[in-house]
Protein backbone atom coordinates (compact mmCIF):
# COMPACT_ATOMS: atom_id res chain seq x y z
CA UNK A 1 0.00 0.00 0.00
CA UNK A 2 1.22 3.53 -0.89
CA UNK A 3 2.53 5.50 1.71
CA UNK A 4 0.00 8.49 2.75
CA UNK A 5 2.15 10.50 5.49
CA UNK A 6 6.32 10.08 5.57
CA UNK A 7 8.23 12.12 8.11
CA UNK A 8 12.54 12.09 7.85
CA UNK A 9 13.89 13.61 10.71
CA UNK A 10 11.43 15.88 11.84
CA UNK A 11 12.44 17.90 14.36
CA UNK A 12 11.20 21.10 16.10
CA UNK A 13 13.38 22.94 18.28
CA UNK A 14 11.60 25.92 20.28
CA UNK A 15 13.79 29.08 21.49
CA UNK A 16 12.67 29.69 25.30
CA UNK A 17 14.12 32.12 28.00
CA UNK A 18 16.10 29.39 29.00
CA UNK A 19 17.70 28.04 25.82
CA UNK A 20 16.31 25.84 23.17
CA UNK A 21 14.12 23.32 23.59
CA UNK A 22 14.11 19.91 21.25
CA UNK A 23 10.11 19.39 21.42
CA UNK A 24 10.62 16.56 18.59
CA UNK A 25 14.42 15.49 17.90
CA UNK A 26 14.21 13.44 14.57
CA UNK A 27 10.80 11.63 13.70
CA UNK A 28 11.41 9.01 11.09
CA UNK A 29 7.28 7.70 9.95
CA UNK A 30 5.56 6.05 7.44
CA UNK A 31 2.14 5.97 7.64
CA UNK A 32 0.32 3.69 5.17
CA UNK A 33 -3.12 4.66 3.15
CA UNK A 34 -5.59 3.48 5.15
CA UNK A 35 -4.45 2.94 8.12
CA UNK A 36 -5.22 3.23 11.72
CA UNK A 37 -2.01 4.78 13.47
CA UNK A 38 -1.74 4.98 16.89
CA UNK A 39 0.78 7.40 17.93
CA UNK A 40 1.87 6.90 21.47
CA UNK A 41 4.63 8.49 24.01
CA UNK A 42 4.91 9.56 27.55
CA UNK A 43 3.77 13.60 28.42
CA UNK A 44 6.02 15.66 26.70
CA UNK A 45 7.32 12.96 24.12
CA UNK A 46 6.66 15.36 21.49
CA UNK A 47 3.12 13.72 20.39
CA UNK A 48 1.43 17.20 19.76
CA UNK A 49 4.43 19.13 18.56
CA UNK A 50 4.56 16.30 15.43
CA UNK A 51 1.27 16.65 14.84
CA UNK A 52 1.08 19.90 14.75
CA UNK A 53 3.72 19.92 12.12
CA UNK A 54 2.22 17.26 10.31
CA UNK A 55 -0.78 19.49 10.16
CA UNK A 56 0.82 22.72 9.02
CA UNK A 57 0.57 24.31 12.32
CA UNK A 58 3.95 24.80 13.17
CA UNK A 59 6.93 24.85 10.83
CA UNK A 60 10.01 22.17 11.64
CA UNK A 61 13.26 23.59 12.65
CA UNK A 62 14.59 20.32 10.78
CA UNK A 63 14.00 17.22 8.31
CA UNK A 64 10.94 17.06 5.90
CA UNK A 65 7.55 15.31 5.51
CA UNK A 66 4.91 14.70 2.61
CA UNK A 67 1.42 14.31 3.28
CA UNK A 68 -0.72 13.07 1.02
CA UNK A 69 1.48 13.62 -1.77
CA UNK A 70 2.22 17.59 -0.85
CA UNK A 71 5.42 18.45 0.33
CA UNK A 72 4.89 20.14 3.66
CA UNK A 73 7.67 22.69 3.36
CA UNK A 74 7.04 23.50 -0.41
CA UNK A 75 3.04 23.61 -0.44
CA UNK A 76 1.40 23.89 3.26
CA UNK A 77 -1.88 24.92 1.06
CA UNK A 78 -2.35 21.68 -0.38
CA UNK A 79 -1.88 19.72 3.12
CA UNK A 80 -4.50 21.58 4.43
CA UNK A 81 -6.78 20.63 1.49
CA UNK A 82 -6.10 16.84 2.69
CA UNK A 83 -6.12 16.39 5.97
CA UNK A 84 -8.47 17.42 9.07
CA UNK A 85 -7.12 17.75 12.05
CA UNK A 86 -8.86 17.62 15.68
CA UNK A 87 -6.74 19.34 18.50
CA UNK A 88 -7.19 18.15 22.29
CA UNK A 89 -8.87 21.52 22.72
CA UNK A 90 -11.88 21.09 19.90
CA UNK A 91 -12.06 24.08 18.39
CA UNK A 92 -15.81 25.73 18.69
CA UNK A 93 -16.77 28.71 20.18
CA UNK A 94 -19.05 27.64 22.87
CA UNK A 95 -21.83 30.64 21.80
CA UNK A 96 -22.49 29.55 18.78
CA UNK A 97 -25.25 27.18 16.77
CA UNK A 98 -23.89 23.66 15.72
CA UNK A 99 -25.16 24.62 12.29
CA UNK A 100 -23.57 27.90 12.08
CA UNK A 101 -19.80 26.32 13.01
CA UNK A 102 -20.43 23.70 10.58
CA UNK A 103 -21.68 26.12 7.77
CA UNK A 104 -18.59 28.37 8.57
CA UNK A 105 -16.13 26.07 8.55
CA UNK A 106 -17.67 24.60 5.03
CA UNK A 107 -17.48 27.80 3.76
CA UNK A 108 -13.54 28.20 4.93
CA UNK A 109 -13.07 25.04 2.88
CA UNK A 110 -14.59 27.37 -0.09
CA UNK A 111 -17.91 25.62 -0.77
CA UNK A 112 -20.12 27.76 -1.89
CA UNK A 113 -22.99 28.55 0.32
CA UNK A 114 -25.78 26.06 -0.35
CA UNK A 115 -22.95 23.46 -0.78
CA UNK A 116 -22.18 23.68 2.16
CA UNK A 117 -25.40 23.70 4.14
CA UNK A 118 -25.81 20.73 2.57
CA UNK A 119 -22.70 19.41 2.96
CA UNK A 120 -23.91 20.67 7.01
CA UNK A 121 -26.76 18.24 6.29
CA UNK A 122 -24.85 15.10 5.12
CA UNK A 123 -22.48 15.31 8.37
CA UNK A 124 -24.94 16.20 11.21
CA UNK A 125 -26.70 12.66 9.53
CA UNK A 126 -23.52 10.41 9.12
CA UNK A 127 -22.62 11.76 13.04
CA UNK A 128 -25.93 11.95 14.75
CA UNK A 129 -25.68 15.58 15.45
CA UNK A 130 -29.25 16.15 13.32
CA UNK A 131 -31.24 16.76 16.39
CA UNK A 132 -28.47 19.30 17.95
CA UNK A 133 -28.11 21.10 14.80
CA UNK A 134 -29.99 24.44 16.22
CA UNK A 135 -28.11 23.91 19.97
CA UNK A 136 -24.94 26.24 20.98
CA UNK A 137 -22.03 24.21 20.87
CA UNK A 138 -21.58 24.98 25.01
CA UNK A 139 -24.71 22.54 25.57
CA UNK A 140 -23.51 19.69 24.31
CA UNK A 141 -22.43 16.86 26.52
CA UNK A 142 -18.32 15.27 26.06
CA UNK A 143 -19.61 12.81 23.55
CA UNK A 144 -21.71 15.17 21.46
CA UNK A 145 -18.77 17.63 21.85
CA UNK A 146 -15.92 15.09 19.87
CA UNK A 147 -18.56 14.38 17.52
CA UNK A 148 -19.05 17.84 16.13
CA UNK A 149 -15.31 18.43 16.58
CA UNK A 150 -14.80 15.40 13.94
CA UNK A 151 -17.69 16.73 12.20
CA UNK A 152 -15.84 19.66 11.42
CA UNK A 153 -12.41 18.30 10.61
CA UNK A 154 -14.81 15.95 8.03
CA UNK A 155 -15.80 18.67 5.96
CA UNK A 156 -13.77 18.44 3.25
CA UNK A 157 -13.78 15.05 2.97
CA UNK A 158 -9.88 14.92 4.05
CA UNK A 159 -7.40 12.08 3.18
CA UNK A 160 -6.05 11.70 6.30
CA UNK A 161 -7.92 12.70 9.94
CA UNK A 162 -5.96 13.31 12.47
CA UNK A 163 -7.06 13.71 16.30
CA UNK A 164 -4.84 14.48 19.41
CA UNK A 165 -6.18 12.72 22.23
CA UNK A 166 -9.94 12.38 21.13
CA UNK A 167 -11.22 10.30 23.54
CA UNK A 168 -9.87 11.91 27.01
CA UNK A 169 -12.32 12.86 29.14
CA UNK A 170 -15.32 10.97 27.62
CA UNK A 171 -17.47 8.47 29.49
CA UNK A 172 -16.93 4.50 28.46
CA UNK A 173 -19.87 4.60 26.31
CA UNK A 174 -19.12 7.62 23.95
CA UNK A 175 -15.54 5.85 24.06
CA UNK A 176 -16.89 3.48 22.01
CA UNK A 177 -19.20 5.13 19.97
CA UNK A 178 -15.92 7.35 19.10
CA UNK A 179 -13.97 3.90 18.54
CA UNK A 180 -16.54 2.73 16.08
CA UNK A 181 -16.74 5.97 14.65
CA UNK A 182 -13.24 6.05 13.36
CA UNK A 183 -13.59 2.27 12.31
CA UNK A 184 -16.56 2.97 9.95
CA UNK A 185 -14.16 6.18 8.67
CA UNK A 186 -11.30 3.76 7.64
CA UNK A 187 -14.11 1.01 6.22
CA UNK A 188 -16.01 3.43 4.63
CA UNK A 189 -14.20 6.23 3.05
CA UNK A 190 -11.05 4.96 3.27
CA UNK A 191 -9.56 7.42 5.65
CA UNK A 192 -6.31 7.44 6.75
CA UNK A 193 -6.46 8.28 10.69
CA UNK A 194 -3.11 9.10 12.94
CA UNK A 195 -4.44 9.38 16.48
CA UNK A 196 -2.69 10.15 19.71
CA UNK A 197 -3.90 8.31 22.69
CA UNK A 198 -3.01 7.71 26.17
CA UNK A 199 -4.90 4.77 27.00
CA UNK A 200 -3.32 1.90 25.71
CA UNK A 201 -6.33 -0.45 25.92
CA UNK A 202 -7.49 2.48 23.03
CA UNK A 203 -3.99 1.85 20.69
CA UNK A 204 -5.10 -1.66 21.21
CA UNK A 205 -8.54 -1.88 20.00
CA UNK A 206 -8.21 0.52 17.50
CA UNK A 207 -4.45 0.87 15.98
CA UNK A 208 -3.72 -1.19 13.35
CA UNK A 209 -0.20 0.09 14.01
CA UNK A 210 1.19 2.13 16.84
CA UNK A 211 4.44 4.03 16.76
CA UNK A 212 5.81 4.85 20.09
CA UNK A 213 7.43 8.26 20.78
CA UNK A 214 10.12 8.94 23.32
CA UNK A 215 12.17 12.33 24.15
CA UNK A 216 11.34 13.42 20.80
CA UNK A 217 12.60 10.36 18.57
CA UNK A 218 10.48 7.21 17.62
CA UNK A 219 11.36 4.33 20.48
CA UNK A 220 9.63 1.15 18.44
CA UNK A 221 6.94 0.90 15.70
CA UNK A 222 4.97 -2.21 14.69
CA UNK A 223 1.74 -3.63 15.27
CA UNK A 224 0.42 -4.05 18.71
CA UNK A 225 1.06 -7.93 18.93
CA UNK A 226 4.94 -8.27 17.33
CA UNK A 227 5.16 -4.68 19.77
CA UNK A 228 3.91 -7.11 22.58
CA UNK A 229 6.40 -9.94 21.63
CA UNK A 230 9.57 -8.04 21.11
CA UNK A 231 9.45 -5.98 23.73
CA UNK A 232 7.02 -7.05 26.47
CA UNK A 233 8.39 -10.92 26.32
CA UNK A 234 5.32 -12.36 24.78
CA UNK A 235 2.59 -12.25 22.62
CA UNK A 236 0.27 -12.08 26.04
CA UNK A 237 1.99 -9.40 27.39
CA UNK A 238 -0.07 -6.49 28.15
CA UNK A 239 0.27 -3.24 25.99
CA UNK A 240 1.25 -1.23 29.47
CA UNK A 241 4.16 -3.47 30.06
CA UNK A 242 5.40 -3.50 26.41
CA UNK A 243 5.13 0.62 26.98
CA UNK A 244 6.76 0.83 30.16
CA UNK A 245 9.38 -1.72 28.59
CA UNK A 246 10.08 0.49 25.61
CA UNK A 247 10.10 4.07 27.27
CA UNK A 248 11.90 2.83 30.25
CA UNK A 249 9.55 4.17 32.67
CA UNK A 250 8.46 0.84 34.41
CA UNK A 251 8.82 0.16 38.05
CA UNK A 252 12.50 0.16 38.87
CA UNK A 253 13.42 -3.56 38.70
CA UNK A 254 13.84 -5.26 42.46
CA UNK A 255 16.91 -3.97 44.10
CA UNK A 256 18.92 -7.04 44.12
CA UNK A 257 21.00 -5.80 47.67
CA UNK A 258 19.05 -4.62 50.24
CA UNK A 259 19.93 -1.46 51.49
CA UNK A 260 20.12 -1.93 55.03
CA UNK A 261 19.87 -5.89 56.75
CA UNK B 1 -10.29 34.58 -2.52
CA UNK B 2 -8.89 36.87 -0.27
CA UNK B 3 -12.35 38.85 -0.12
CA UNK B 4 -14.09 35.76 -0.46
CA UNK B 5 -12.53 34.58 3.50
CA UNK B 6 -12.40 38.47 4.72
CA UNK B 7 -15.86 38.53 4.52
CA UNK B 8 -16.86 34.87 5.73
CA UNK B 9 -14.46 35.76 8.63
CA UNK B 10 -16.15 39.18 9.14
CA UNK B 11 -19.72 37.95 8.99
CA UNK B 12 -18.64 35.31 11.67
CA UNK B 13 -17.36 38.10 14.33
CA UNK B 14 -19.48 40.44 13.66
CA UNK B 15 -22.48 37.98 14.26
CA UNK B 16 -20.52 37.47 17.58
CA UNK B 17 -20.73 41.57 18.20
CA UNK B 18 -24.78 41.62 17.58
CA UNK B 19 -25.26 38.85 19.77
CA UNK B 20 -23.80 40.98 23.09
CA UNK B 21 -25.55 43.71 22.21
CA UNK B 22 -24.89 44.82 26.14
CA UNK B 23 -21.04 45.02 25.23
CA UNK B 24 -22.13 46.86 21.81
CA UNK B 25 -23.05 49.74 23.67
CA UNK B 26 -21.08 49.24 26.63
CA UNK B 27 -17.57 50.55 24.85
CA UNK B 28 -19.26 53.59 24.52
CA UNK B 29 -19.73 54.44 28.09
CA UNK B 30 -16.44 55.95 29.11
CA UNK B 31 -15.94 58.66 26.13
CA UNK B 32 -19.87 59.32 26.71
CA UNK B 33 -19.02 59.81 30.64
CA UNK B 34 -16.00 61.90 29.56
CA UNK B 35 -18.79 64.09 27.66
CA UNK B 36 -21.43 64.52 30.03
CA UNK B 37 -19.09 65.33 33.14
CA UNK B 38 -15.75 66.26 31.70
CA UNK B 39 -16.90 68.68 28.61
CA UNK B 40 -18.85 71.27 30.64
CA UNK B 41 -15.49 71.96 32.31
CA UNK B 42 -14.07 73.18 29.43
CA UNK B 43 -16.83 75.51 27.66
CA UNK B 44 -15.26 78.55 29.11
CA UNK B 45 -11.48 77.75 29.24
CA UNK B 46 -8.81 79.16 26.88
CA UNK B 47 -8.05 75.90 25.24
CA UNK B 48 -5.52 77.70 22.50
CA UNK B 49 -7.62 76.35 19.08
CA UNK B 50 -10.00 77.40 17.14
CA UNK B 51 -13.82 76.39 17.40
CA UNK B 52 -15.45 75.67 20.35
CA UNK B 53 -14.44 73.62 23.45
CA UNK B 54 -16.12 70.92 21.93
CA UNK B 55 -14.64 70.77 19.11
CA UNK B 56 -11.84 70.43 20.66
CA UNK B 57 -12.85 67.51 23.07
CA UNK B 58 -14.89 65.46 20.67
CA UNK B 59 -12.24 64.19 18.09
CA UNK B 60 -10.03 63.16 21.31
CA UNK B 61 -12.92 61.25 23.15
CA UNK B 62 -13.22 59.41 19.48
CA UNK B 63 -9.56 58.62 19.45
CA UNK B 64 -9.86 57.46 22.83
CA UNK B 65 -13.04 55.40 21.98
CA UNK B 66 -10.45 53.93 19.29
CA UNK B 67 -7.28 53.29 21.39
CA UNK B 68 -8.68 51.69 24.24
CA UNK B 69 -11.58 49.78 22.57
CA UNK B 70 -9.11 48.11 19.96
CA UNK B 71 -6.33 48.07 22.00
CA UNK B 72 -8.48 45.23 23.90
CA UNK B 73 -9.72 43.47 21.02
CA UNK B 74 -6.61 40.99 21.57
CA UNK B 75 -8.74 39.23 24.61
CA UNK B 76 -10.82 37.79 22.25
CA UNK B 77 -8.09 35.81 20.61
CA UNK B 78 -6.94 34.67 24.03
CA UNK B 79 -10.12 33.32 24.76
CA UNK B 80 -10.05 32.10 20.88
CA UNK B 81 -6.78 30.19 21.08
CA UNK B 82 -7.64 28.64 24.46
CA UNK B 83 -10.65 27.39 22.90
CA UNK B 84 -8.77 25.90 20.05
CA UNK B 85 -10.58 27.80 17.67
CA UNK B 86 -7.45 29.95 16.25
CA UNK B 87 -5.73 26.54 15.15
CA UNK B 88 -8.83 25.01 13.93
CA UNK B 89 -9.08 27.80 11.24
CA UNK B 90 -5.44 27.71 11.19
CA UNK B 91 -5.87 24.07 9.55
CA UNK B 92 -8.32 24.91 7.01
CA UNK B 93 -7.28 26.56 3.57
CA UNK B 94 -8.44 30.39 4.51
CA UNK B 95 -6.24 32.76 3.73
CA UNK B 96 -3.99 33.71 6.76
CA UNK B 97 -4.57 38.24 6.14
CA UNK B 98 -8.34 37.42 5.52
CA UNK B 99 -8.44 35.76 9.47
CA UNK B 100 -6.51 39.58 10.60
CA UNK B 101 -8.52 41.18 8.09
CA UNK B 102 -12.01 40.12 9.01
CA UNK B 103 -11.20 39.98 12.54
CA UNK B 104 -9.84 44.01 12.19
CA UNK B 105 -12.71 44.86 9.72
CA UNK B 106 -15.50 44.05 12.72
CA UNK B 107 -13.28 46.40 15.11
CA UNK B 108 -13.51 48.85 12.94
CA UNK B 109 -17.25 48.69 12.36
CA UNK B 110 -17.99 48.32 15.92
CA UNK B 111 -16.09 51.62 16.65
CA UNK B 112 -17.08 53.62 14.09
CA UNK B 113 -20.87 52.83 14.98
CA UNK B 114 -19.61 53.69 18.96
CA UNK B 115 -18.45 56.64 17.24
CA UNK B 116 -21.58 57.68 15.45
CA UNK B 117 -23.13 57.02 19.13
CA UNK B 118 -20.74 59.69 20.67
CA UNK B 119 -20.89 62.46 18.10
CA UNK B 120 -24.82 62.35 17.92
CA UNK B 121 -24.35 62.89 22.08
CA UNK B 122 -22.18 64.92 21.85
CA UNK B 123 -24.52 67.52 19.28
CA UNK B 124 -27.23 67.05 21.52
CA UNK B 125 -24.46 68.28 24.27
CA UNK B 126 -24.07 71.54 21.84
CA UNK B 127 -21.50 70.35 19.30
CA UNK B 128 -21.45 72.23 16.01
CA UNK B 129 -18.86 70.82 13.67
CA UNK B 130 -19.04 70.76 10.08
CA UNK B 131 -20.11 67.61 8.06
CA UNK B 132 -17.44 66.71 6.19
CA UNK B 133 -15.10 66.88 9.53
CA UNK B 134 -17.12 64.83 10.99
CA UNK B 135 -16.78 61.79 8.38
CA UNK B 136 -12.95 62.65 8.05
CA UNK B 137 -13.46 61.94 11.76
CA UNK B 138 -14.73 58.80 11.61
CA UNK B 139 -12.40 57.41 8.86
CA UNK B 140 -9.70 58.55 11.44
CA UNK B 141 -11.26 55.98 13.87
CA UNK B 142 -11.69 53.41 11.21
CA UNK B 143 -7.87 53.78 10.50
CA UNK B 144 -7.07 53.90 14.03
CA UNK B 145 -9.12 51.07 15.28
CA UNK B 146 -7.60 49.17 12.14
CA UNK B 147 -4.08 49.32 13.12
CA UNK B 148 -4.41 48.79 16.78
CA UNK B 149 -6.19 46.01 16.68
CA UNK B 150 -4.47 44.29 14.56
CA UNK B 151 -1.19 45.20 17.10
CA UNK B 152 -3.46 44.10 19.84
CA UNK B 153 -4.31 40.55 18.00
CA UNK B 154 -0.36 40.11 17.01
CA UNK B 155 0.00 40.91 20.84
CA UNK B 156 -2.17 38.08 22.11
CA UNK B 157 -0.84 35.56 19.78
CA UNK B 158 2.07 35.83 21.25
CA UNK B 159 1.63 36.58 24.92
CA UNK B 160 -1.68 34.10 25.15
CA UNK B 161 -2.53 34.52 29.01
CA UNK B 162 -5.10 37.43 30.16
CA UNK B 163 -2.64 37.85 33.31
CA UNK B 164 0.67 39.32 30.75
CA UNK B 165 -2.02 40.64 28.22
CA UNK B 166 -4.14 42.91 30.47
CA UNK B 167 -1.28 44.58 32.13
CA UNK B 168 0.94 44.99 29.07
CA UNK B 169 -1.43 46.87 27.18
CA UNK B 170 -2.65 49.21 30.03
CA UNK B 171 1.11 50.05 29.83
CA UNK B 172 1.10 51.02 26.09
CA UNK B 173 -2.83 52.75 26.38
CA UNK B 174 -2.60 55.58 28.67
CA UNK B 175 0.69 56.89 28.57
CA UNK B 176 -0.62 57.03 24.95
CA UNK B 177 -3.81 58.95 25.74
CA UNK B 178 -2.00 61.07 28.06
CA UNK B 179 0.85 61.95 25.65
CA UNK B 180 -1.13 62.46 22.54
CA UNK B 181 -3.05 65.35 23.98
CA UNK B 182 -6.50 63.60 23.43
CA UNK B 183 -8.62 64.88 26.61
CA UNK B 184 -6.31 68.88 26.74
CA UNK B 185 -4.85 70.31 23.26
CA UNK B 186 -0.77 69.88 23.36
CA UNK B 187 -0.70 73.46 22.55
CA UNK B 188 -1.15 74.44 26.00
CA UNK B 189 1.67 71.93 26.91
CA UNK B 190 4.73 73.13 28.32
CA UNK B 191 7.86 72.83 25.78
CA UNK B 192 9.34 69.58 26.42
CA UNK B 193 5.99 67.63 26.49
CA UNK B 194 5.03 69.22 23.51
CA UNK B 195 8.57 67.73 21.99
CA UNK B 196 7.94 64.53 23.86
CA UNK B 197 4.21 64.40 22.30
CA UNK B 198 5.27 64.35 18.74
CA UNK B 199 7.11 60.96 19.18
CA UNK B 200 3.38 59.42 19.84
CA UNK B 201 1.52 58.59 16.76
CA UNK B 202 -1.75 59.29 18.43
CA UNK B 203 -0.65 63.00 18.70
CA UNK B 204 -0.66 63.27 14.86
CA UNK B 205 -4.32 61.97 14.68
CA UNK B 206 -5.99 64.13 16.83
CA UNK B 207 -4.63 67.28 15.58
CA UNK B 208 -5.87 66.19 12.03
CA UNK B 209 -9.10 65.39 13.18
CA UNK B 210 -8.98 68.46 15.23
CA UNK B 211 -8.02 70.32 12.16
CA UNK B 212 -11.38 68.56 9.92
CA UNK B 213 -14.03 69.53 13.19
CA UNK B 214 -13.08 73.23 12.11
CA UNK B 215 -13.26 72.61 8.58
CA UNK B 216 -9.13 72.62 8.26
CA UNK B 217 -8.97 69.83 5.34
CA UNK B 218 -5.82 71.18 3.52
CA UNK B 219 -3.42 72.08 6.68
CA UNK B 220 0.14 70.49 7.64
CA UNK B 221 -1.66 68.72 10.62
CA UNK B 222 -4.34 66.74 7.86
CA UNK B 223 -1.46 65.65 5.92
CA UNK B 224 0.49 64.10 9.05
CA UNK B 225 -2.31 62.44 9.79
CA UNK B 226 -2.81 60.77 7.22
CA UNK B 227 0.15 59.77 6.90
CA UNK B 228 0.63 58.75 10.29
CA UNK B 229 -2.37 56.90 10.10
CA UNK B 230 -2.33 55.15 6.83
CA UNK B 231 1.65 54.32 7.70
CA UNK B 232 1.23 52.94 10.82
CA UNK B 233 -2.13 50.94 9.76
CA UNK B 234 0.06 49.56 7.02
CA UNK B 235 2.86 48.09 9.40
CA UNK B 236 0.62 46.90 12.01
CA UNK B 237 -1.90 44.73 9.76
CA UNK B 238 1.73 43.35 7.78
CA UNK B 239 2.79 42.47 11.42
CA UNK B 240 -0.52 40.79 12.45
CA UNK B 241 -0.75 39.10 9.55
CA UNK B 242 2.93 37.31 9.75
CA UNK B 243 2.01 36.19 13.50
CA UNK B 244 -1.21 34.60 12.13
CA UNK B 245 0.47 32.88 9.72
CA UNK B 246 3.61 31.64 12.13
CA UNK B 247 1.98 31.40 15.45
CA UNK B 248 2.27 28.68 17.89
CA UNK B 249 5.95 28.97 18.30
Amino acid sequence: MAAVISAAGLARTFQTRHGPVEAVRGIDLTVREGEILGFLGPNGAGKTTTLRMLTTLLKPTGGAATVAGHDLAADPAAVRRACGYVAQSGGVDPQITVREELVTQGRMYRLPKAGAVRRTAELARDLGLTELLDRKTAALSGGQRRRLDIAMALTHRPKVLFLDEPTTGLDPGSRADLWDLVRRLRDEYGTTVFLTTHYLDEADALADRLVIVDKGVVAAEGTPSALKLAHGGSIDATLQDTFLAITGRGPAAADPAPVAV
Amino acid sequence: MLLHDTALVYGRYLRQSLRSRFALLFGVLTPLLYLLFFGPLLTGLPLGEQGSSWQVLVPGLLLQLGLFGALFAGFTVIMENAQGVVERMRVTPVSRLALLLGRVLRDATVFVFQAVLLVLSAVVMGLRAPLPGILIGFVFVALLTLSLASLSYAIAMKVRTPQEFGPLINAVSMPSMLLSGLMLPMSLAPGWLDVLSHFVPFRYLVDAVRDAYVGQYTSAHMLYGVLVAVGFTGLTVTVGTRVFRTAGA
